[in-house]
């Protein structure tokens, strides 16, 4: 069941950078040139998302796993094994198991998605990822009738992941969604970017992505999904309850109480790029309103 | 002491526009790092936070000089006005590069100020540091006289609200902007009076 979604942008399987912006390029040119069904607007939206650089990408990271510094994992999530891994699905599942990675590939169907990224931070980055729906993998687990909830656990491993040797974090990293939040069909596990394997410092080999919440809701190399009735309670909420809580969906009216969320920056424009107004649920409300029907968001953010 | 009088002896010797020029070559170099990548892959906030911390040195520096005639007799007084002067510049620095370059939006510049506990700190620390800079100079030494002293105590202030504004821009508990809030409460807690002792009741 994958390619659920469909992305504006149909460049598959990208291989090169330099490539996959030229055929970004041609294919505007093409849609331009009216030889695409799309609305006008439809093209103008795609043009918008212009991909941040494969270097902005994978050198501009939080993983306080490596460190506090936006550099910091970049530098030394080098050390971390990647290969074996496994993933632990356990809970209210039918076939709770130690899946191996490769398996999980095998048995998946990867495309490639370029979804904005938002982090709590007010900056955000364009990322054109690769990987699986992660109602596919819950499928192939089985969720059971009852459950409500997921929860996620990043690997930990001190002797490779050198900031997990401070405790002011009660390790390991955790994560959850609402069971409907992980189904939809945006959620998705990457395993790639730009055609690539995922480097380390951006969650290899495998990491949550959900487009319209902040970047900390997208937990790194996940080695635990647990299919739960309970709300898991995620690291940040219990850092600070006060900042950071379960949803965090992007939202440009509730503000984080020391900064506004109103606008952001846009990573890889330099010393003079300007802000720009950050959209409802990250541009996604079309797609994921519904969720939240009912819900005072400044209640629940 | 000799190396006492060495280190005197040489200070004397130092132009104070020397100690200008050098302190103030961070400013072009870290502009060229953050024009060419130096500073990271985000340059505004990078640059911002490096101004902001130079500022903050310069500051302990200047609360340096007088324990440092007091308990060990080295000399630096002619340069406490350069520092104070200095660390004057780099926050305002700080300040403009958050103001243009970080925001610049005029209706969120405004907002933050108000809404914001750090930078409404921040905000304040810098406002004390205003009166003091256009003081730092002779005819004003010689106008105010004794108040000129009282006046410039408000560096203590200042120093204080930087320190508490930069532990308040981290998202956690970080130990760099606690070690410098523990040497300021050190260098601060020196010039305490002295607990009169023997005192006739």
């Amino acid at each position: 069941m994958a390619f659920r979604w469909k992305n504006t942008l149909k460049d598959r399987d990208v291989t090169d950078e330099a490539l996959f912006l030229n055929r970004r390029q041609l294919m505007g040119a093409a849609a331009a040139g009216a030889g695409f069904a799309m609305t006008g607007q439809a093209v103008a939206a795609e043009e918008a998302l212009e991909p941040t650089s494969w270097d902005d990408i994978t050198q501009y990271n939080n993983f306080y796993e490596f460190g506090t510094g936006k550099d910091d994992p970049v530098r030394y999530a080098g050390a971390l094994t990647t290969s074996p891994w496994t993933v632990k699905i356990d809970g209210m599942v039918d076939r709770p198991a130690d899946y191996d990675f490769e398996d999980i590939m095998k048995a998946m169907t990867v495309e490639q998605r370029i979804y904005r990224f938002r982090c709590v931070e007010a900056w955000s980055m364009v990322i054109p990822w690769n990987g699986f729906e992660l109602a596919d993998l819950l499928e192939v687990a089985g969720v059971q009738e009852g459950a409500k909830y997921i929860r996620f656990e990043t690997l930990y491993r001190p002797s490779e992941m050198r900031g997990q040797s401070s405790n002011f974090i009660d390790w390991p990293y955790v994560e959850g969604l609402r069971l409907d939040e992980a189904m939809h069909p945006l959620t998705m596990m990457a395993t790639g970017i730009y055609g690539r394997d995922i480097p380390n410092q951006n969650g290899a080999p495998m990491r949550l992505v959900v487009p319209w919440k902040y970047g900390f809701k997208s937990i790194k190399s996940i080695v635990r999904i647990t299919v739960t009735d309970e709300a898991p309670v995620n690291t940040w909420q219990q850092l600070q309850p006060s900042e950071y809580g379960f949803y965090a969906n992007v939202n440009p009216e509730v503000d984080h109480p020391r900064w506004s969320q109103a606008t952001e920056r846009v990573i890889g424009g330099g010393l003079f790029s300007p802000r720009i107004p950050t959209l409802m649920f990250n541009g996604y409300e079309e797609e994921v309103a519904s969720l939240y029907a009912g819900m005072d968001l400044s209640k629940f953010y | 002491m000799p190396l006492t009088d060495r280190i005197n002896g040489f200070a004397r010797k130092v132009p104070v526009w020397a100690v200008y020029i050098l302190y103030l070559l961070p400013v072009p170099w870290l502009l060229y790092l953050a024009q060419t990548g130096g500073l990271g892959r985000e340059p505004i906030k990078a640059l911002e936070h490096e101004l902001g911390e130079i500022a903050l040195q310069l500051l302990i520096i200047g609360l340096c000089i007088s324990p440092l005639r007091r308990y060990l007799g080295v000399n630096l007084i002619r340069f406490r006005r350069t520092f104070g002067l200095l660390a004057f510049t780099y926050v305002a620095l700080h300040l403009l590069v958050w103001l243009v370059l970080d925001v610049g939006i005029i209706s969120q510049i405004w907002a933050d100020i108000i809404k914001r506990p750090y930078i409404t700190i921040g905000m304040i620390g810098f406002l004390v540091l205003v009166p003091l800079a256009v003081t730092s100079n002779n005819w004003s030494v010689r106008r105010l006289g004794a108040t000129w002293h009282k006046l410039h105590k408000l560096a203590y202030v200042a120093v204080i609200f930087g320190a508490v504004h930069f532990i308040m821009v981290k998202k956690v508990w970080e130990l760099e902007p606690l070690i410098y809030l523990g040497v300021i409460m050190g260098l601060l807690a020196l010039r305490l009076p002295k607990k009169r002792r023997n005192q006739t009741v």
